[in-house]
This record gives structure tokens, sequence and C-alpha cells, in this order.
């Protein structure tokens, strides 16, 4: 009896990796908070506090959490076939531009047709454009890392020129003032075609919620796709497949498992969560495409993915997390006028994904050690 | 309008730009052949490209930003060997943690010392060689010899010597002996009483200072600034040279002066020829892709490669 209590102790301990990584990384940025001359407490008191005291300061992290569920998601899912897919920032590059497209494209169709469209449009981008490397990577062993990597300069020169083909004519006010567009943009989507914001939901609610706050419908949506990631992983046939290939390929493939067409699905599937950021950064929010609009969320999404331990519920509280991390490193930026610029977050992140992979490795060593002398 | 094309100025950039390819490509040639993969070699690139412009601007010596550079490279690379070789975490996600906190720290500092993410060198490297006599004194073939090959950057010929150390050490000294064994069959060199972890931590370092090496010529010779993610997928670039160039230091430098080539060409074609220029900035991505599937087949990476070493305990 008393050594299950051990081991169910040490697996708690396992799972509480992220958590150790997390109050570890907050030491480092404490410390370097302190060497440029500024106080730890008060910066982080402000940080978290903005974020989590108040309905606006929850809606700001939601919003902010919603495009990293869904790059997460397809960091998460293609890493549970064995695959790094890095290429989550230009999947998502293609996808919201293909979904902004059917936005401004088909403009007479009703909402009921067009919002489906639009989200169809951003997964099937993301999806066409992660097929690229999982076909190479299964038809000629081409390493996804580089190739997926390769894809994201590739798309982002090419959603580049295809916004200076669909650039939104000048408005009134630029034509007399004879100016340009300073950062490149498209029209605007559809009436019909845009997600409604939680605020008109708790409106009618009459729920007191702040009118200029951005989070929407989209996050219901990323939920919903993690309880799918969840569904299709763990209680298909095709998650089955897919987690023995990311187990252990060459057992896979001698019981009979397609490794090839898995590699291809993983990836397509991927793919489509990383285009569905499109939901929130423009169906929900700026309802057009705009040249760096959402750089990095590709990236962010591996350190969401890690810290979440590549499982969907991990995956949308680590999203949270950061979520909380952003908004409350803009407000921090802000607050001291700009002597903490908000880049000391990512530094975080980087720093939190190190000691995710450290505090597992230790974890694993202690629990070795006691299992020996039970 | 070939000769408008291929001139002595066209060859000289093309090895300009295929140095710090070279350099990283080197960086991942060492450390792969000793069994560990560096995805953060861009990372690398990016903080030593930023270090050596800041250093150089506070003191004034391109050298001594350099030398930074260098530094800042090999203390990556030893974050790399903690991670992946003590603690024996993934390989891939320690390079892309370090290539996150590289994209978070150099822009992080350019607004704290700086206050902006484009930082102008203020001091250069002098041109060493034979300096280009003017046109109509001499014949134009000897100053097309000297443009190409006797009229550059000084890291570019330390380039060149460190492209012959490398194969020379790799190939034909213990070391290198001793170096490619713990990543080809760790266990046997383990038994000939070669530490293994302590070979692969000097080949990580090495390769961290290679790829800080390389993002100083990014910055101070190339660009002869900042600006935030300079390195653009270079480091990944140079992943596919050491691929193409079969895990040897010979051939990595050869795949690097193929993709500056390309780059160059590009580069020469955007005036030419009426395509976007986006299309033609995809060009060095697309012949990476390109060169990597043709690879395939042909190169054999190291049998220990991206493998955490377990010593047996009996």
């Amino acid at each position: 009896m008393k050594t299950t209590n051990r081991i169910n102790f040490y697996s708690f301990l396992e799972k509480m990796t992220p958590l150790i990584a997390v109050i570890f990384a907050l030491l480092v940025g404490a410390i370097v908070i302190k060497i440029i001359g500024e106080d730890p407490i008060f910066v982080y008191k402000v940080l978290f506090s903005n974020a989590i005291s108040t309905r606006d300061g929850w809606g700001n992290v939601l919003f902010r959490a919603t495009p990293l569920i869904f790059t997460g998601l397809a960091v998460a899912f293609a890493f549970r076939c064995g695959l790094f897919n890095i290429g989550g920032e230009g999947q998502m590059y293609i996808g919201t531009f293909l979904a902004t497209w059917v936005g401004f494209t088909f403009t007479g169709f009703p909402a009921i047709i067009l919002i489906p469209l639009c989200i169809l449009a951003a997964a099937g981008g993301g999806a066409l454009w992660a097929s690229i490397p999982g076909f190479l990577k299964a038809k000629t062993g081409v390493h996804e890392v580089i190739v997926t990597i390769m894809m994201n300069w590739i798309a982002a020169s090419l959603t580049f020129y295809l916004v200076l083909q669909y650039k939104a004519p000048p408005t009134e006010a630029m034509k007399a003032a004879g100016v340009q567009q300073m950062i490149p943009h498209t029209r605007e989507i559809a009436e019909a075609a845009r997600l409604p914001r939680i605020y008109n939901i708790l409106k009618s609610l009459n729920i007191d919620f702040p009118s200029y706050n951005q989070v929407n419908i989209s996050f219901f949506i990323a939920v919903v796709a993690a309880i799918l990631v969840y569904y299709i992983l763990w209680k298909t046939n095709l998650g089955y497949e897919i987690r023995a290939v990311g187990y252990n390929p060459l057992a896979a493939e001698y019981g009979g498992i397609s490794v090839a067409k898995n590699i291809v699905l993983a990836m397509v599937i991927s793919g489509a969560l990383a285009g569905l950021v499109a939901t929130n950064e423009v169906m929900g929010f700026k309802y057009r495409w705009r040249q760096e609009l959402f750089t990095g969320y590709g990236f962010n999404g591996i350190a969401v993915a890690l810290l979440g331990k590549n499982h969907p519920l991990g995956v949308v509280l680590s999203a949270i997390l950061f979520g909380v991390l952003n908004y409350g490193g803009a407000i921090v930026n802000i607050f001291t006028g700009g002597r903490i610029p908000r880049e000391l977050i990512m530094v975080l992140q980087a720093v939190i994904v190190i000691f995710v992979v450290i505090s597992d490795e230790i974890v694993k060593r202690i629990i070795r050690k006691r299992r020996k002398t039970i | 309008m070939l000769g408008n094309i291929f001139n002595a100025d066209f060859f000289a950039s093309s090895i300009r730009i295929a140095i710090p390819l070279a350099l990283a490509g080197l960086g991942g040639v060492v450390s792969e052949k000793s069994g560990v993969i560096n995805i953060g070699l861009e990372g690398m690139m990016l903080t030593g490209a930023f270090t050596a412009v800041a250093v150089t601007n506070f003191s004034q010596n391109p050298w001594i930003g350099i030398l930074s550079a260098v530094l800042i490279g090999i203390f990556l690379g030893l974050i790399h060997a903690v991670t992946s070789i003590t603690f024996k975490a993934n390989q891939i996600v320690s390079g892309v943690a370090i290539n996150l906190f590289a994209s978070g720290i150099t822009v992080f500092l350019s607004w704290l010392f700086f206050n902006e993410t484009q930082i102008m060198a203020m001091s250069n490297l002098p041109i060493w060689g034979i300096s280009i006599p003017a046109m109509g004194s001499g014949s134009s073939f000897i100053r097309s010899l000297i443009v190409i090959f006797l009229h550059h950057s000084p890291l570019v010929f330390i380039t060149l010597i460190i492209i012959i150390i490398s194969h020379v050490v790799l190939f034909k000294t213990a070391f290198g002996l001793r170096l490619r064994s713990v990543g080809e069959y760790p266990e046997a060199a383990d038994t000939m009483g070669v530490n293994v972890n302590r070979m692969r931590y000097i080949a990580v370092m090495i390769s961290g200072a290679l790829a800080g090496l390389a993002g100083s010529f990014l910055s101070l010779e190339q660009a002869h600034f900042f600006v935030k993610e300079i390195s653009g997928g270079r480091g990944f670039i140079a992943l596919a040279a050491m691929i193409f160039g079969k895990w040897t230091p010979l051939g990595t430098a050869g795949a690097a002066l193929l993709f500056g080539f390309g780059e160059a060409l590009s580069i020469r074609l955007q005036g030419i020829l009426d395509i976007p220029v986006q299309f033609i900035n995809m060009v060095p991505y697309v012949l990476a892709i390109f060169v990597l599937v043709s690879a395939i087949g042909r190169a054999i990476p190291p049998a220990a490669d991206g493998i955490p070493y377990e010593k047996e305990v009996g």
C-alpha cells in the first residue's frame, strides 16, 4: 500500500514538471528584471493583476490565447506522430490568406454558408501547405524540420505577393492626403463572414463587458478543436495508428500500419489546425489580411505544446498562461514607459521550454533511483 | 546579357553570401559528427550577429565584436550541450528553444541598449588583399581574378583557413577520429577510453563558436547593421548545405558556395527579368528544398546522430 502511494506521488510529480519549469522561468525573469534595474515584484504584480483581476483582462487573455491554442494543437498533433512541425507559421499564413480571400470574394453569400466556407478555406490552406513537407518526408525521408522552416519563408514571400495583388483601394482620407498604405492589407471580408464578439453575446445576457474587447467566438472554436484532437488521437483508429507511428515507426509498419500514409495525414491535420488561426485574427478581429499581423504564433505554438506536454488539455491551459504573459507583458511595457521591452516574454517562453525538458529528466532520474530503493 | 550577369563582381558576391552558410554549416558538421543535432545554429547566428554589432559599437573595434560573437556562440553551445547531453533532452526541442531565446533576447537587448531594432555598425573591418587597380590600367582578366579571390574582408580568408583546418582535424588527427567515433558508435569509443560526453560537449561548443562567427559576418560585413531576424533562416539553409555536403567540411563548403551562387543569381535577375521580387526572394529556400530532396539516399548521417549516450552501469 505504501509503495503504491509513493509511485502515485512520483507520477504526480512527473505531471507537475511544467509548473516547476514555469516557476523557475519566472525566477530567471526576475533576475533579468533586477539586472536592468527594475523591481521584479512590482513588475510581476502589474503583469498578473491586470490580466486576471477584471473581465476585460480575462477577455484580453483569452483573445491572445486563442491563436496559441490552434498553433499549440498543431505542434502537439504532429508530435504525437513523431513529427516536428515547425512550419505552423507558414501554414497559418496560407490558411489565413485563403480564408480572407473567400471572405472578401463571395460577398453575396449568407453567413450560414460563408462562415463555414471561410473556416474550411483556413483549414484547407494550412493543410495544403503542410502536406508538402509531409509528402516529402513520407516519400523521400527529408527531415520535416528543415523543409517546414523553408516553407515558412516561402509562405511569407507568397502571401506578401498576394496581398499586393489584392490590396485594398485607398480610402478617401488617404487619397486626399496622397499617402499609401503603411502596411499592405487586403479589402475587408464581408459582414456575413465575421464571427461575433463575446461582448455581443454577453450584452444580450445583460452581463457587463467592455464593447472594445476583442475576444470572440473563435475561442470556442479553439476549445472544440482541442476536444476533437483528443477524440481523434485517443478514440479513433486513425489516432491509434498515428500514435503507433510516433511511438515506434518500425513496429507500426510491422503491425500493418502504413507509416507514409499516417505521416502525411498527421501533417495535413496539423496544418489545418494552424490555418484555423484565421478564425480569431481575421474573422473575429481585423476582418482583413494584413502583412505582419500575426507573426510569431507559429513558433510560440511550439513552446505551448511542450509546456502542455502535447496533450490537448495541457495545450489549452498553457496557451491561457501564455495569453496572461503576453497581455501582462504589453501592460508592463506601457506601465514602465517602455523600459521593459515586451520581448522579455519571448525570453521567458524559451526559458520555460528549456526548464520543462530539464525538469522532466530530473524527475525521471529521481523516480528511477527511488524505484531501485523500493 | 550573360556577360552582364556573370561578371567578376557576381562571383565575388557569391563567395560573400556563401561565407556565413559555410561557417554555420561547418558548425553543423562538427556537432553532428559527434552525434548531436544542432537546430539551434540559426539562433546562435542571430545572437552572434547582434553581439558583433553591439560590442563593436561599444568598443569601436570590430575584432573585439567578432570575438564576443564567437564567445556568445560558445555559451549558447554550452546551453545546448547541458540540456541535450547532460540532461538528455530531445535535441531538436533544445535547439528550437535556443532559436526562440535568440529571437527574444536580441530584440529585447536592442530596445534596451539602442532603443531601436536596427543598429548600424559604427566600425567596419578593413579589406584585405590586393587593392583593385583602376579600370584601364592592367588587363581586365587579372582585375577580375583580384576581384573574385584577392580583395575581401579578412573573414573570407579566415573562413577558408577554418574550412581546411576542420577537414584536417576531423579526418587526419586522433582528436578527429575520437570525435567521429562518438557520433558513429559511442559504446565502442567508450570502451576504448574516450569520454563520450566530454567529446560531445567540445564539439557542440565549437559548433556554437562557428555559428557565432557566421553571425558576425552576416551583420558586420554583409549588411553593416543588425536588424531583428537578420539570420532569416540561414542557419537552416546551412543545415541543408551540411546534408548536401554529406557531413564533410569540404562538401559543406561546396554546397554553401552553390547556395551563394543561387542567391547572387536571384539578386542579379531582379533587375533583368520581369519577375515579382517576392518570387525571387523565395529562390534560396526553394533551392534548399530541392537540394535536400536530391541529396537523400546519397547522404547518410552519422549512425548515433541525435541519440543521447546512455552509459551502461553494471
